[in-house]
């Protein structure tokens, strides 16, 4: 592991080299400095504490461009969404106080998920500082532990330095968000700019090349596992490593299961795939976790929806982890072999050590379990199943989408019947498990696809538009509510977000536990009484609503919505009020106590 | 119900220090780490926060500048079995402002703590304090009619020992430092 610290390693973009340098505002280097970070776009929110900000934007015309949000949490997350697709850092603004804390679900949410965003937050003025002044707030204190890293800018002079620190360190390693707070008059102060190196990081490290001696053993361990499973996490996505991952996994026969974020990190339509593991992953996945005798997990950390009792879990396994966080091997599942490495680096050195094994017989078993209990729900009671609009959706797009899913019932039926293949295709909130998180995510991804493919039409100078990916909002009534304000942004920027309601009437997820794990007493879980109409409410800010009541008609609604381009279009399905997600194994318990039906089959939806 | 653990298991509880078979005791040990931090605005704020939101066991933290005054050293005595320990030396080394990680037990060490010490005392019972604190080589610090202060320093047994002995005589305040410690440099051999 070597120390790695920033240095200018391309020079600033916007101007020649001047002999003396220019003396400006803090707000305004704070602007030069982000656009010498190749910051595309801002999601922000205005307010007092950094009118100043906001006035030296409009005066200066930056290079990026930026979006009012309607409430901050959405900025955060349209930030995360935006960084989850296209790969880059996602930026916010906002004021001090309230302006930061309502960051703060975002921030809590980009860290548990390793997502790279800065978070410019502003501040009183230095010398009010600790004065309980009007909207102060200590941000970097209430966000000290879902923060990568924070900095409090209390010179003028160290603006850009920190800029490109925060910057650097939200990037680089294992990636997260970075709170740099900003008090009023240091944005208002000025000095001269000068791009360059930043904030010296003498602290700060991250792995890139794996010990070679480590892949050695990992390489023989594999070679001579019979049954061996790789066990895929987001970091393999954060990488950039999905390809190289498919080609080994192909080269050597060895089947693959991936985690929530872990989804498109390897085809799902690929017959080694054994799709997503844990609570509500597949129950063959999970058989093969328990019967494998070699796990390879590569960027995952063992999350407890993955593992469940830990004591139980994959009992015959060695395992190797292939990881770039120090802190997540062994953290819970003591590792046999322990790569510490950028993932991607790590198994392009490991791919010419592996080769060809005959594991027909671990395939054939996997094979019978997939037999044995396949994804199912009911498809001949005509009702209209939560189920069905997921694969519909799949069947429309063919897999080229990018899916946004909201936390709970809607996020699990997106993760197992969409049938991932590219990777970034899907984005969640997993970690935190945020509800409100899919409409604002989606919004911030479908900006960076389409601008990524304006550039891109740009570049190829043939005059056709580059077509970018459709986006695919996946939620449930109760968390579609939670962020719906930027709605009307989306609107405003006539973004043809395709925003899916999988709508019980319910917290379906919640009324599952209640059902299964509470005796059926459905404490608040109601939603019926308090839910808008989705329709009008799309069509108050300016989106397209559709309804959908009956089975029958999903793929017209679907067809529907494509044909919209110019703008948002909501799709309220009114699908069944008691689905319930299988298989499941239930909080707290062993992988092999997998419930795959529910216990009162009365009950039924 | 004793169930049967594979030799995967087996060596996973081994390795986490977490017992095995039922009737074995949790092995906490009790580790001495040194921290070299940026001295700077909230890099100890950082440290502490990351023992109280992790959950880790906080037994003892002293912070003095080194040599260098942008670097300040941590001296931490924390408890926990080995998987615990490895996570604490892990997320310390995560932190952006830290510089160095060290883990002192185990290896030859040495360990201070200074200690001050009021107690209550009257003409007759100066004398008997006097030879307590000289046993242990403690000084004198301030002398009242009705009270005395000590100094001592050594090593935390030694510490507890001077309280101890003290105890019976009416102790009116005690301040502690924690521990700070450092590798021994061995060019004897060991």
């Amino acid at each position: 592991m070597t120390a790695v610290t920033a240095h200018a390693t391309k020079p600033a973009a916007h101007a020649a080299p001047e002999p003396t340098p220019e003396v400006l505002s803090g707000a305004e280097i704070l602007i030069r400095a982000l656009e010498a970070e190749g910051v595309e776009i801002l999601f922000g929110h205005p307010g007092g504490a950094v009118i100043k900000l906001y006035d030296d934007m409009d005066r200066v015309k930056p290079k990026f461009r930026h979006v009012l949000v309607r409430h901050e949490q959405g900025g955060t997350h349209a930030a995360e969404g935006y960084a989850k697709a296209t790969g880059k850092v996602g930026t916010v603004v906002t004021t001090s106080g309230p302006g930061a804390t309502n960051c703060v679900t975002g921030i809590a949410d980009a860290f548990m998920d390793s997502v790279p965003i800065v978070v410019l937050t502003g501040q009183v003025p230095t010398h009010l500082i600790g004065n309980d002044a009007f909207q102060e707030c200590d941000i970097i204190g209430v966000t000290r532990s879902i923060t990568k890293h924070s900095f409090l800018v209390r010179d003028v002079t160290k603006m850009a330095a920190t800029i490109k620190a925060a910057y650097h360190i939200a990037r680089t390693g294992r990636p997260g968000p970075v709170v740099v707070d900003l008090p009023k008059d240091v944005l208002a102060a000025k000095a001269p700019y000068m791009p360059g190196d930043a904030l010296e990081l003498r602290g700060y490290s991250y792995a890139q090349q794996g010990d070679p001696e480590a892949i050695a053993t990992a390489a023989r361990m594999i070679q001579a596992a019979e049954r061996p499973l790789f066990y895929v996490g987001g970091g393999t996505i954060n990488s950039g490593a999905s390809e190289v991952l498919t080609r080994i996994a192909r080269k050597t026969g060895i089947p693959v299961t991936t985690t929530l974020h872990g989804l498109g990190a390897f085809p799902e339509n690929d017959p080694l795939s054994v799709g997503m593991l844990g609570m509500h992953g597949t129950w063959y996945a999970n058989q093969a976790v328990q019967n494998a005798d070699l796990l390879i997990a590569v960027g995952a950390r063992f999350d407890d929806r993955v593992t469940g009792k830990l004591e139980a879990w994959a009992p015959h396994a060695k395992v190797i982890h292939i990881e770039i966080d120090p802190a997540c091997i062994s953290k819970n599942v003591p590792v046999d072999c322990p790569v510490l490495g950028d993932v991607r680096l790590v198994l392009e050195e490991l791919e010419p050590q592996v080769g060809p094994k005959d594991r027909a017989a671990w395939l054939a078993r996997i094979a019978a379990w997939r037999a044995e209990c396949p994804l199912d729900y009911a498809t001949d009671d005509g009702a209209l199943h939560p189920q069905a609009v997921v694969q519909a959706l799949r069947d429309k797009t063919g897999g080229n989408a990018v899916v946004v899913t909201d936390v709970g019932q809607n996020q699990m039926f997106g993760a197992q019947y969409f049938t991932y293949v590219h990777p970034r295709s899907h984005i969640t909130s997993g970690g935190l498990g945020t509800m409100g998180f899919s409409v604002p995510a989606a919004m911030g991804a479908a900006f960076g696809l389409r601008d990524a493919a304006l550039a891109a039409s740009a570049a190829g100078g043939d005059g056709a538009p580059a077509e970018p990916l459709p986006v695919i909002s996946i939620n449930g009534d109760g968390g579609f509510l939670m962020n719906s304000q930027e709605l009307g942004v989306a609107a405003a920027h006539r973004l043809p977000l395709k925003i899916v309601i999988l709508n019980n009437g319910y917290l379906g997820m919640v009324r599952q536990w209640q059902e299964l794990f509470h005796e059926e007493r459905y404490s608040h879980t109601d939603l019926r009484p308090s839910n808008p109409d989705f329709v009008k409410l799309a069509e108050a800010y300016g989106c397209v609503g559709l309804r959908c009541e009956r089975a029958e008609d999903i793929r017209a609604t679907i067809d529907a919505a494509w044909e919209v381009t110019d703008r948002p279009v909501v799709m309220d399905f009114r699908t069944v009020q008691k689905e319930l997600v299988f298989p499941m194994v239930p909080a707290g318990a062993a992988t092999d106590d997998m419930i795959t039906q529910r216990f009162n089959p009365e009950l039924t939806a | 119900m004793a169930q049967t653990l594979t030799p995967q298991q087996i060596f996973r509880r081994r390795t986490a220090g977490e017992p095995v078979a039922p009737g074995d005791a949790p092995q906490d040990n009790r580790h001495v780490i040194s921290v070299l931090l940026e001295n700077s605005v909230g890099a100890l704020n950082r440290v502490a926060n990351l023992f109280s939101a992790r959950g880790f066991n906080l037994e003892s933290v002293s912070v003095g500048e080194t040599d260098d005054p942008a670097i300040s050293r941590l001296t931490i005595v924390t408890t926990g079995n080995d998987r615990i320990i490895g996570q604490v030396i892990q997320q310390l080394g995560n932190l952006v402002d830290s510089l160095g990680v060290d883990d002192l037990t185990g290896s030859e060490h040495v360990e201070r703590e200074l200690c001050l010490l009021k107690v209550a005392c009257d003409a007759s019972t100066r004398g008997e304090l006097m030879d307590v604190a000289k046993i242990f080589r403690a000084n004198i610090i301030n002398v009242a009619p009705d009270s005395m202060m000590f100094e001592v320093t050594g090593p935390t047994t030694k510490v507890n020992a001077f309280i101890g002995m003290m105890r019976p005589m009416g102790i009116r305040e005690v301040a502690r430092s924690g521990r700070v410690a450092m590798r021994r440099q061995l060019i004897f051999g060991d």
